[in-house]
């Protein structure tokens, strides 16, 4: 085939034809960026998360830029699962990649509601379980931090929904390993991680906070090296693969998760600043095999050389 | 909406602090409307991270313009620009000024880089279509005065107020178009026009308001993707959250939620 290294994936049962995502809540429902980049050649699409019922999201200001990353506050904005199968489903279906929707509730029963309805949709490949959104203030932190209560969140999951489960790991915790294997032990095939770090910027003029929520989310370049090192930590923690993501800003960024444990990464924040990263990416991890004469991505995964 | 590596093809200072620059994008200069804005990286490094979105000023064949000052790094970044070198552009993005056929004048009020906008629908409105333009320009002195002539240059009416008094009116512009309605000169089939900063914004809708006027407004708000997605750069409106960057950056001024805003 052209001299071109083969990048398919398999994450368990979901075959990526690369491994490259774009993460949840950095590419809408690909609407808007489907008019820039062709869809088609993305390994996934995750979703902006999707609740029950319709979410009006925080006040403004949402967003803050801060030295190489994004503070956000966006508060889960969506149009609710019924709208997002009816309007947006519809239009992600067309694509030939896969859909991974981003589900996330205030309460368990609202993940198993969620997750019963889309197992029953035509065009979800899997679901990317948000325990992890750190603006929610009710539930989003407690559930993503206490082992048990994700051991158990996922067990139900796996009783009501067939589709492969991924779960998407908060970094605001003091020990991800013992996330990791909680989530692994209930069944979760995938993990992802991570999702942004908490933070908070204060205006000094007014001293007030810079975010309307007061307290938001740390992504981009400035958090890179904290989701390598856990990417790094989990993959030797858990036998199940990893997405990895956080501050992919070009190829060489990917592939330090790669090599560091991810079996996939997620191009997030990268998105706003120039969406056809994901492309670049999906280009470089291809010249990198080539030009270091590795004939499939998979031998890459976990590669890291550690001296002792 | 595209992306495109422009070139720029100058970046001069019209005033201290503010510059006009032009950049060639063929494909964004044939289908910009007025009040449309442009979403451009200033460097491609990761610092500063994100891009800047900026009103489209002037468009001419396969050109645009943006006029912009000077208020922080990624401003001060791209005010280092020479010509020959190449910006990431998205671009046209968002809605601009509808203006129906009913409207036979527009009465602009802008304030200080506020002017921007409201020279591009200038500059297509009335030559195009032959109707009278009144324009409200105001600044802290006539040194920091913009477009002035340009726009008499265009066949419209000006009306300047400084702040220190130093050309036209002493006060606000605000204060100036508060006391050219108070003279009964707002004729029917007028529409209202406003850019510039946030409270004279709130003045000109609630005046607009009172004379039950129709007034839009470009609103700003930081900014995310720029085209939709994210729903970082919300306002609130009278039925919910409105996005800056795609249901706006013109609004019709009864639309938004005032009480909510800064
Ligand atoms: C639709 C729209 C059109 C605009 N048109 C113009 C124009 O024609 N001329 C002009 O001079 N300015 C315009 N602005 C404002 C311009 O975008 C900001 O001045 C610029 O982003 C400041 O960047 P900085 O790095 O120099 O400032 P910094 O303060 O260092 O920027 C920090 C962050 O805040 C954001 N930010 C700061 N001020 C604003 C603001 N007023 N609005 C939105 N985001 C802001 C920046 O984009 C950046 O992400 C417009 C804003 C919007 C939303
Ligand atoms: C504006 C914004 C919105 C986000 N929304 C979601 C979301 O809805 N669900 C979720 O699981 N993660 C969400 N995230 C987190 C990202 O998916 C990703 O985990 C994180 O931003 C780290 O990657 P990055 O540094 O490449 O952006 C959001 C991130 C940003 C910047």
């Amino acid at each position: 085939m052209n001299g071109l290294p083969d990048l398919r994936v398999k994450l368990g049962k979901l075959e990526l034809k690369n491994p490259v995502l774009v993460a949840s809540g950095t590419f809408g429902y690909g609407e808007e960026y489907a008019e820039l980049i062709d869809l088609n050649k993305l390994g996934g699409i995750m979703t902006k998360a999707v609740t029950l019922r319709p979410k009006e999201g925080n006040p403004p200001p949402r967003l803050v830029e801060v030295p190489c990353g994004l503070l956000n506050a966006i508060g889960l904005e969506n149009p609710g699962l019924e709208v997002f199968i009816r309007e947006k489903l519809s239009f992600l279906r067309k694509f030939d990649t896969k859909i991974i929707v981003n589900i996330a509730g205030e309460k368990e029963d609202d993940y198993l509601q969620i997750a019963k309805r889309l197992s029953k949709e035509n065009g979800v490949d899997a679901l990317e379980v948000n325990i992890s959104c750190p603006n929610v203030k009710e539930g989003g932190l407690s559930f993503g931090t206490d082992p048990k209560v994700i051991y158990l969140l996922v067990k139900r999951l796996k009783e009501v929904c067939g589709l492969p489960l991924i779960l998407k790991l908060t970094p605001n915790v003091t020990d991800i390993k013992e996330v990791a294997k909680a989530a692994e032990e209930g069944g979760a095939d995938i993990l992802s991680l991570v999702n942004t770090v908490l933070a908070m910027a204060v205006d000094v003029d007014t001293q007030r906070p810079k975010l309307g929520n007061i307290v938001g989310g740390l992504s981009g370049p400035a958090i890179r090296p904290i989701a390598v090192r856990m990417v790094w930590e989990v993959s030797g923690a858990v036998n199940i693969p990893i997405i990895g993501m956080g501050g992919i800003m070009k190829a060489e960024d990917a592939l330090e998760f790669v090599i560091a444990g991810a079996s996939a990464v997620a191009v997030g924040t990268a998105n706003f600043v120039d969406p056809r990263t994901p492309l670049k990416v999906i280009e470089g991890i291809g010249r990198y095999l080539k030009d270091k004469g590795i004939d499939s991505f998979a031998s890459l995964v976990g590669s890291l050389k550690v001296q002792r | 909406m595209r992306q495109v590596k422009s070139e720029v093809l100058f970046n001069r200072k019209v005033i201290s602090g503010c510059f006009v620059m032009g950049l060639y994008c063929p494909e964004i200069a044939r289908s910009a409307e007025p009040g449309q804005f442009v979403h451009l990286r200033v460097e491609d490094r990761e610092e500063p991270l994100l891009r800047r979105p900026f009103s489209i000023y002037r468009v001419e064949n396969e050109k645009i313009e943006i006029l912009y000052k000077v208020v922080g790094r990624g401003t001060k970044i791209l005010s280092r620009k020479r010509r020959g070198e190449k910006i990431d552009l998205l671009g046209p993005l968002g809605k601009g000024f509808k203006i129906d056929s009913t409207v036979k004048r527009l009465i602009l009020v802008a304030g200080g880089v506020g002017v921007a906008p409201l020279y591009f629908l200038t500059s297509r409105w009335a030559i195009a279509k032959m109707r009278e333009v009144i324009v409200f320009l105001g600044a802290e002195s006539k040194e920091r005065l913009l477009c002035e002539e340009e726009f008499k240059g265009l066949g419209t009416k000006v009306k300047v107020a400084t702040e220190n008094g130093s050309r036209g009116f002493k006060g606000l512009i605000s204060d100036l178009f508060a006391k050219w309605l108070s003279s009964g000169q707002l004729l029917s089939e007028s529409l209202i026009c406003a850019c510039g900063p946030l409270p004279m914004l709130r003045k000109i809708a609630s005046l607009s308001k009172r004379s039950k006027a129709v007034c839009y407004v470009s609103l700003e708000q930081r900014m995310g993707c720029g085209i939709g997605a994210c729903r970082g750069c919300i306002i609130r409106g009278k039925n919910g959250y409105l996005r800056v960057c795609k249901d706006g950056p013109v609004f019709n001024a009864q639309d938004i939620d005032w009480n909510w805003m800064p």
